[in-house]
């Protein structure tokens, strides 16, 4: 007990970013070991090679993309803040967090609303608020195995954009993004469990 | 001149013939697909639920001499679960890594202390069931633990004994198999000698040693260990269910009890699901991850009886243990029933179970699409979380492992590369990925990744004839292990209603082709623990392809702005030199200089470094290292001795090298935004990103590298920063 007091004392601004993430105290400081772990050098920040180093990222099509969720508006480290408010997304949405909610209070970083929009800015590379045609392309190369041909490919890709786009913009925007998602439950699937 | 000697051979002809059939019986049953009926092991600590069940059973059944030793002794024999039935389900049907590897882990524990106690038990009967008194019963509970924990211990001895060997076996790999096999069975046979649980002992010397007899043993070596000990295992297997199958039908030590079957049956389950909830509630409290009721069906329901419950139970001495046919009988159709019953019916349980949980109802493409992106994010956000978490104690117990026991037990360059280099490249073929990312640079296009032509696409016949459909339809998706049976639904409520063929293509290119998720569900362990499957085929590939176009996007997009650098022809220099050392590096790919001379290098190279403009000298070589690492790590056969030095087309273009080497760097990096402060500038400015973009043009970096360094520039040493600027 005496190592995880003296820990909690060296977050800093614990509290802010509780209330912004809505961790719990013990959720926070196993993410700060973690963070701490990661950062090789002790630098106090996490940069891309960092997280590079997770093996396991390697090998995971979106992995890059995500990495780069880390770092944005083209910034080089994250620090703890910025990482925790990245994996807040992921904690599970439990019934507290809706029925206390204050109106004025901007939605909890974990809403499906948000969940979904982290999503979709792993797919808007240029940040237009619209996913293109180009977009979805690439992000299927990403995730389908190199025995499909590209105009399989680009196939998938126009239906795809076909099935959500509404407005007919050739283009899915958020809104429509959402809309041919709703009956997914999100929730579930972008939670983590132990991230309460 | 040839005789015919039946006689001389008869003995281990039939026998050899028995397995023979019963293996080629398994091999059509695998086929069929029926997970169930392949024979499994041991598990959980469920004697409580058995033995509680034994008391209530004396009253029903009429005369029997049984008396409550008796029972106590069938039920820690019962209560010996098999859970690999339940383990293979798990493969087809995803449940969460937690379930998995408690599953995994009773099955590990529960042979010994089923084997403990029914020892235990044992002794009491011979002992007479009147003669036992309160001190015995005392001893009794003693020698439970010291059996247990001496058994663990001995094995712990062993374990160490057999990784501080391995550590030596450099140049004589063809015994390193010989030296595990050896030592685990002697530590085996201590422990019997002992009279502590061998079990046990084997069991932990397996554990503590796995990790450093791998790292110091060859991948040959590991392999043959693996194949055989797989091979022995099955084998046991097959034979021990033999025994039973032959015994059922043993006319002379049929004996029926109804009452006493049935109320077995009962109580077994009954029990069981007892004893896992009120474990799982105990546990929850105290666990972040917490165990939902599915599991804890799964959990209940998965309590196959198999091997174990059967060999201790004809193991019993019949002149002690009277019924000792009733007993025997009994365990046969537990076995029977729970196997059978029990274990074809799992997969459709949780199957229906996980159904219920999700939604009911045909996904859209774009829901596949996204759904299956969601799960890549989830376990990518896993892993960066850190799944298991840090806790102090095993915080502290891997600060020991690497400050000490590795030190000692495993071989250094062993211990170098697991420092530094990921995982994954360990796993992959090295030289694969290396030659694959280099030919693909030299041809040039993306194009190069896809198969060329149709062919591959999978024909999957639409004509109404469902059967056909059926068959290939369902073949493919056995062949890709799918992540919810509800894309399986969704394709044959298409299939019967055939509207729009091209859709379902569509569907199902997407359905075939999609990476599977890193399959947390015990993904990375199945292959290693399961009784069927030696290698990771569709995994390794599928991750092999991911690894490469990961590896080449950096590669790529650091070439790009490499590209842009070399305008300072100082910089340039500089460059040059770096290179010509490090070409002399390359010689490191031919498996001649082993890591450490690497290291030496770079030693040499910090030094020259020094001369000219340094200030981002130990970021410099902290970056370099990686990628030094990373050089030698992706040629790592000179850790293990794979005799040919490599090739490497990588090291010969000019480039090359630093593409490679700086392929860890950030290669986001365009020439435009980066800047190096001064040493000045960097202690007396803040730190912060904004303002070293508006330092932008009082200074550029006088090295091309300096750049890419500037990701974990200068803020990498704040407090380093300090001192040294003072020297200069």
């Amino acid at each position: 007990m005496g190592s995880r007091s003296s820990h909690a004392a060296v977050i800093p601004d614990a509290d802010s970013i509780r209330r912004e993430t809505g961790f719990s105290q013990a959720s926070l400081l196993r993410l700060h070991h973690r963070f701490r772990a990661l950062d090789r050098n002790k630098k106090g920040y996490l940069s891309r090679m960092d997280l590079q180093q997770i093996g396991a990222l390697a090998v995971n099509p979106l992995g890059d993309r995500i990495i780069e969720s880390f770092f944005p508006d083209g910034s080089q480290q994250v620090d703890f803040p910025g990482f925790v408010r990245v994996l807040a997304h992921f904690r599970p949405v439990e019934d507290e967090d809706t029925e206390t909610q204050d109106p004025k209070k901007p939605e909890p970083l974990n809403s499906r609303r948000n969940k979904l929009h982290y999503a979709f800015q792993l797919y808007d590379l240029d940040r237009d608020g619209k996913i293109s045609r180009h977009e979805m392309l690439q992000v299927l190369r990403l995730m389908v195995g190199v025995q499909v041909t590209e105009e399989q490919l680009e196939n998938i890709a126009d239906r795809t954009v076909q099935e959500a786009d509404e407005d007919g913009d050739g283009a899915v925007s958020f809104v429509e993004f959402t809309k041919s998602l709703e009956k997914m439950d999100v929730e579930q699937k972008m939670s983590i469990r132990i991230l309460k | 001149v040839v005789t015919f000697k039946w006689a001389h051979v008869q003995d281990p002809y039939v026998i050899a013939l028995w397995i023979l059939v019963a293996s080629v019986a398994k091999i059509a049953f695998l086929l069929a697909h029926s997970p169930v009926l392949q024979p499994a092991s041991p598990a959980w600590p469920a004697c409580s639920s058995s033995l509680g069940g034994r008391h209530g059973a004396s009253g029903l059944m009429g005369d029997l001499k049984i008396g409550l030793l008796d029972f106590l002794l069938f039920g820690s024999l019962i209560a010996a679960v098999d859970p690999v039935a339940v383990l293979a389900v798990f493969e087809e049907v995803h449940v969460n890594e937690v379930l998995f590897i408690i599953v995994f882990g009773e099955s590990l524990l529960n042979d010994a202390v089923t084997v403990v106690l029914y020892n235990v038990f044992e002794s009491f009967v011979a002992l007479g069931g009147d003669n036992v008194t309160g001190v015995d019963c005392v001893k009794g509970i003693v020698s439970f633990f010291v059996v247990s924990l001496g058994g663990t211990l001995v094995g712990v001895v062993f374990a160490f004994l057999l990784s501080l060997v391995t550590r030596f076996t450099k140049h004589v790999r063809i015994i390193e198999p010989g030296f595990v096999f050896v030592i685990s069975y002697l530590s085996y046979l201590t422990s019997e000698m002992l009279s502590l649980s061998a079990i046990l002992a084997i069991t932990f010397c397996g554990i503590c040693c796995q990790k450093y007899v791998k790292a110091n043993i060859s991948e040959q070596s590991a392999t043959t260990v693996r194949y055989t000990m797989k091979m022995l295992a099955s084998g046991a297997e097959t034979i021990i269910f033999m025994f039973l199958g032959i015994s059922a039908v043993n006319p002379f030590i049929w004996t029926w009890n109804t009452a006493f079957v049935l109320l077995t049956l009962v109580f077994i389950s009954v029990y069981r699901a007892i004893g896992v909830v009120l474990q799982t509630w105990l546990l929850n409290r105290y666990r972040m991850v917490q165990l939902e009721p599915i599991d804890q069906v799964v959990l209940s329901y998965g309590g196959l009886r198999g091997a174990v419950a059967f060999a201790l139970v004809v193991l019993l001495d019949g002149e002690k243990v009277k019924e000792k046919n009733l007993f025997v009988s009994t365990t046969i159709i537990v076995v029977f029933f729970t196997v059978i019953f029990q274990g074809l019916t799992i997969k459709p349980l949780v199957q229906w179970l996980k159904v219920k949980r999700s939604e009911h109802r045909e996904p859209r493409l774009n829901e596949k699409l996204h759904g299956r992106a969601f799960d890549h994010i989830l376990s990518a956000i896993e892993d960066i979380s850190g799944q298991i978490g840090h806790n102090y104690l095993r915080d502290k117990w891997s600060h020991f492992d690497r400050k000490f026991l590795s030190r000692v037990l495993m071989r250094r360059s062993a211990q170098k590369s697991r420092d530094r280099i990921l995982n994954v490249f360990h796993e992959l073929n090295l030289k694969d990925a290396i030659s694959y990312v280099a030919e693909g640079e030299r041809r040039g296009s993306l194009a190069f990744i896809r198969s060329p032509s149709t062919d591959n696409m999978v024909n999957v016949d639409f004509t109404p004839r469902s059967s056909t459909v059926e068959a290939s339809v369902s073949y493919l998706l056995r062949e890709n292990v799918s992540a919810v049976c509800l894309d399986m639904q969704s394709l044959e409520q298409r299939r019967r209603s055939i509207r729009d063929a091209e859709d379902m293509v569509t569907h199902h290119t997407l359905q075939q082709y999609l990476y599977k998720p890193r399959q947390e569900e015990g993904g990375s362990y199945k292959h290693l623990y399961s009784r069927h499957e030696l290698t990771p085929t569709e995994d390794e590939k599928q991750d092999r392809e991911i690894f490469h176009r990961t590896m080449r996007k950096r590669l790529e997009s650091f070439k790009s702005t490499k590209l842009g650098l070399n305008q300072n022809k100082k910089a340039a220099k500089m460059y040059k030199r770096e290179r010509a050392q490090k070409r002399r590096n390359s010689s490191i790919p031919n498996g001649k200089l082993p890591m450490e001379n690497s290291v030496q290098n770079f030693t040499i190279k910090e030094k020259d470094l020094e001369l000219s403009d340094t200030e981002e000298h130990p970021n410099y070589d902290e970056e370099m290292s990686g990628g030094i690492e990373f050089l030698a790590s992706v040629t790592k056969d000179t850790a293990s001795d794979s005799p040919a030095g490599i090739d490497n087309p990588v090291f010969s273009p000019d480039e090359a090298l630093d593409r490679s080497l700086l392929a860890r760097l950030p290669p986001w990096l365009s020439p435009g935004e980066t800047v190096v402060p001064s040493q000045r500038a960097r202690t007396q400015i803040p730190h912060s990103p904004s303002t070293f973009r508006r330092l932008t043009p009082f200074r550029l970096s006088s090295k091309s590298v300096d750049s890419f360094l500037q990701a974990d520039g200068p803020e990498e040493r704040p407090p380093a920063a300090l001192p040294e600027s003072t020297h200069m």
